[in-house]
């Protein structure tokens, strides 16, 4: 059975004009210690999944249709008693800038055991051990002393490196990570990305980055879903959607990356806008800035197709893939 | 000046409609202010003509209770004056007093933070230390020591004749840092931006620059902040007249007529001090509400919650 | 840290300087002979010009030296400070008021702002922002005294000597009961403003990352918010708090004066009605003494309790 099992997820913003899809019918299976590389452009909805996964949406967001099968149970219908006790525990989610993910007023070491409390009958020594111990596995040198420091003494790289230990100090089955290195300088990004990979590996503990970064997710995933304006466009195995992207959306991405172009030439981009949730356009989401668009695209909305390993959603592909079967 | 009209009529009065709390207290507002205008047309009797004072009228209650005179619609006071005639009379110096004081802030804090955020530098810095230091020192300490002084330099006389303009000068002077403060901050993010550069390689002089295109972007602010600034100038001054520090007994402001109401409410008359003090706050209350929906309607994020 | 101190105090010196030149100014307009007689040294006024009376001046000053009263016949700085206990008891008892209901009001408005409840308490602090201190006197002066008799309307009723010239209401029943009263009217103009601030900037907070973040981290309501969220949003409530300390002196005069409670503020006021200059610019020193002294203490404290504030840094 998977680890975590979504059906058919969908999120919904209430304002003032009516109810808006922020996220539609998202729908994976991840199993223990996958690594699973959630990608699209700011806006597609990416980041909002994560916090759905974990019910902890903040209003006027809501869950509004859908099942996320933790174990087994449904996050979406647990109290918030039971959500608490997956939370931080089972489950453990890494923000995206440390500057301002850690509180500022409380100490780094009693962050840390007010965790560990919240979750575990412990005396606070013991926790104190547990903590250090992890501060140490994230390599920060002298971890007793900086349990004692606030979170403005540390740099950003070190801060992020204290929320990685938090969220590893009760052992979780899965790991969310919402653009962990984005808001870090490129060299300490690096050094962040290995470091969780290598604690993933070796715990076998189950991870979904959420990141707009091609690059980082060949570097940490297995798997990847890409979306576009709050829908999933393409998943597959990363290796397979990098080497062979098969929705328009995805080759677009992958040819934007800087390594695709050759020096002296401009870098390729998307043109156009994703759309905004109030005004989304008729059939694929993707169609006023697709070069293959046809009269069905802008009519028809196309449904996720699996074949082989991989399942994209749209109608040239599905077109292209039912002639091949044919021949 | 379409920045200037922009403020006023960016969907104000649709949000009007829809809020009936802001709507009412708008409608009592203007009828208060109307009724303060009018004044000297609107009451019965002049409660500074000595001849229509009777002393034998003295402290009758208002019509509603028993023993009431239909000639004085709510009473008279202790010296035999038209109750509804003096409170007319004491609404219109108090929101006199109220605005004029306001008009003095505006004016002085928002030439300080024009000149602070503008020139920059030490006056800078001096002129906020300036602004924090008076800050430190309560509005209504820094009035009744200037005005407890003053009366007793200058003598009961000379201070009952210039009473309205030592308050609002006082009341005035004392609340300069918080436009300052406003003013400054949005002259300092919007020196960086290219119109102003644009303005300046036009030709344009700092003078025009600061108030055609800088202080537009400070007006609702402005506006928030002196709403509920009146409301706290009128609060000041009945405070003021309250200690003897204000209005005279002879030109009573609304704070002045409670405070001589005040001695007969143990005897009984309670009208004297209980409706002029209902009038105030009324008055406080309206400006109040409109002000709290300007800042949450119209104002900017630094000034959610502020006062 | 040292070198924030220190600046901090020199500035506390200066704005003392400033008072103490603006109390000369004052006592020496009022009445020069009064002016130089207090120190005794000078023997014709013509003689001295301005800067040498200021030094007169300030040398009594800091022998505590600040005239004598005209109408007690007594040092002025000795009637004040037996008139200053029952004014910072007076204080305290409305402090202790508003920091016992402004905290539970305020997070509860900003927890649940669509409970009845909520509604209620920010409709009844918006009133109560509109009421000035003198009419919530009367108000309570009718109902309480007139209406009800249930509680006094004026003095300090019994009270207790403890130490010096401290004699305190808080040691009988008879002085609690008078003490309730003023401490309410008093507290009525501090206590709407602190809930308020205390809901806007709990609100801010409760949008901020580090609760999602506890909530993430499966952290108990209570720990969120009375721990993370709570924390936060106080540090700023002590700086106004500290500046609403010195409005507490101004508002206490009028609460003094409803009440006849027998404080500096009551006395200030006889004093001007009676035109006793010394005791005038006595009130006038020993309140900008008071200011500045809460307004350093409050800064320094402020930064000792904020961990982000850099306290070396700020002093550069």
């Amino acid at each position: 059975m998977a680890l975590l099992s979504v059906q058919d997820l969908s999120v919904k913003f209430g304002g003032e004009f009516g109810a808006v899809s922020a996220v539609k019918n998202v729908s994976f299976d991840l199993h223990r210690g996958e690594r699973l590389g959630i990608v699209g452009e700011s806006g597609a909805g990416k980041s909002i999944t994560g916090f759905a996964l974990m019910n902890l949406l903040s209003a006027p967001g809501f869950i509004n249709r859908g099942k996320v099968l933790f174990d087994g149970k449904d996050i979406v219908r647990m109290s918030e008693r039971q959500l608490r006790k997956v939370r931080g525990n089972r489950m453990a989610m890494i923000f995206q800038d440390p500057l301002v993910t850690l509180n500022p007023v409380l100490t780094i070491g009693q962050q840390m055991i007010e965790t560990l409390l919240a979750h575990r009958r412990l005396r606070r020594d013991e926790a104190e051990f547990i903590a250090i111990q992890k501060l140490r596995e994230v390599y920060i040198s002298s971890p007793e002393m900086r349990m004692s420091q606030y979170p403005h003494e540390l740099s950003g790289g070190m801060r992020q490196r204290v929320i990685i230990a938090i969220a590893l100090l009760l052992d979780p089955d899965l790991i969310i990570a919402d653009e962990p290195t984005t808001a870090l300088d490129v060299t300490t990004q690096a050094d962040i990305l290995e470091l969780l990979l290598h604690l993933c590996m070796s715990n076998n503990v189950s991870l979904i980055l959420i990141t707009h970064d091609l690059g980082v997710v060949c570097q940490l995933t297995e798997r990847i879903m890409v979306m576009y304006a709050g829908e999933v466009v393409e998943t597959g195995k990363t290796r397979e959607v990098i080497n062979d992207p098969q929705h328009p959306y995805t080759q677009g991405l992958i040819s934007a990356l800087p390594q695709q172009t050759l020096p002296g030439h401009t870098l390729k981009s998307i043109k156009g806008y994703m759309p905004s949730l109030l005004s989304m356009p008729s059939g694929c989401p993707f169609h006023p800035r697709c070069a293959y668009a046809l009269d069905e695209c802008r009519e028809h909305r196309p449904k996720l197709v699996h074949y082989r390993d991989a399942s994209v959603a749209c109608h040239e592909v599905n077109r292209l893939h039912q002639e091949t079967l044919a021949e | 000046m379409p920045a200037y009209a922009r403020v006023f009529t960016s969907n104000l009065s649709l949000n009007l409609r829809h809020n009936p709390v802001a709507f009412i207290s708008l409608a009592i507002f203007l009828l208060l202010f109307l009724l303060a205008l009018f004044a000297p047309l609107i009451a019965p009797y002049n409660p500074f003509d000595t001849t229509q004072i009777d002393i034998l009228d003295s402290e009758l209650p208002p019509f509603w209770a028993e023993q009431s005179d239909p000639s004085f619609l709510f009473g008279t006071d202790g010296q035999g004056r038209d109750m509804w005639s003096i409170m007319l009379y004491g609404l219109r110096l108090s929101l006199m007093i109220g605005i004029g004081a306001v008009v003095v802030q505006t004016l002085l804090g928002v030439s300080i933070g024009l000149i602070s955020g503008y020139v920059g530098g030490r006056l800078d810095s001096l002129l906020m230390r300036l602004a924090d230091i008076q800050l430190s020192f309560s509005t209504l300490m820094v009035a009744i020591v200037f005005l407890a002084v003053t009366q007793v330099v200058g003598g009961r006389a000379f201070f009952a004749q210039y009473a309205p303009v030592l308050l609002i000068t006082i009341i005035g002077l004392a609340e300069w840092p918080q436009y300052a403060r406003t003013v400054r901050a949005t002259v300092l993010a919007e020196k960086q931006k290219e119109y102003v550069d644009a303005a300046r390689i036009m030709g344009f002089g700092p003078l025009r620059i600061m108030v055609r295109h800088i202080l537009p972007n400070s007006l609702s602010s402005i506006f928030v902040i002196s709403t509920i600034q009146i409301a706290n100038a009128i609060i000041a001054e009945a405070s003021l007249s309250f200690l003897g520090l204000g209005m005279p007994i002879a030109y009573p402001s609304l704070g002045s007529l409670i405070s001589s109401g005040f001695d007969y409410l143990f005897s009984g008359s309670w009208w004297i001090t209980t409706l002029p003090a209902a009038l105030l706050v009324v008055l406080i209350l309206v400006v109040n509400l409109l002000g709290d929906w300007l800042r949450d309607t119209i104002g900017p994020r630094i000034l959610q919650g502020a006062r | 840290m040292i070198i924030y101190l220190a600046k901090r105090f020199f500035q506390a010196i200066l704005v003392l300087v400033v008072i103490s030149l603006i109390g000369f100014a004052v006592q020496d307009s009022l009445s020069p002979q009064q002016a130089v007689g207090a120190i005794q040294t000078a023997q014709n006024i013509e003689e001295t010009g301005f800067a040498e009376r200021y030094f007169h001046f300030l040398s009594g000053v800091v022998q505590g030296d600040l005239g004598t009263s005209y109408f007690f016949k007594e040092p002025a700085l000795e009637v004040i400070l037996k008139k200053m206990p029952a004014t910072l008891e007076l204080m305290f008892a409305a402090a202790l008021i508003v920091a016992a209901l402004s905290v539970p009001f305020g997070v509860f408005t900003a927890l649940y702002p669509n409970h009845m409840l909520s509604r209620f308490i920010l409709s009844a602090s918006i009133l109560g922002l509109s009421i000035p201190v003198f009419v919530t006197g009367i108000l309570l002066i009718y109902l309480f005294s007139v209406e009800w008799s249930v509680l006094p309307s004026f003095g300090r009723g019994q009270i207790v000597p403890i130490v010096g010239y401290w004699e305190t209401n808080f040691a009988s029943l008879d002085g609690l009961k008078h003490i309730i009263l003023p401490a309410l009217a008093l507290a009525s103009i501090m206590l709407p403003l602190f809930i308020r601030l205390i809901r806007a900037e709990m609100r801010q907070v409760l949008k901020s990352e580090y609760v999602k973040y506890a909530r993430a981290r499966g952290l108990s309501p209570f720990r969120i918010y009375f721990v993370h969220a709570l924390k936060n949003t106080l540090l700023p409530v002590v700086t106004v708090g500290g500046i609403q300390i010195g409005t507490l002196v101004a508002y206490t005069i009028l609460a003094e004066t409803i009440f006849q409670w027998p404080g500096m503020g009551f006395m200030f006021l006889e004093a001007v009605n009676r035109g006793d200059a010394p005791l005038i610019v006595a009130y006038l020193m020993v309140v900008g003494a008071i200011f500045v002294v809460i307004n350093t203490l409050v800064d320094v404290l402020y930064g000792l309790i904020n961990p982000t504030i850099d306290m070396a840094r700020m002093g550069a």
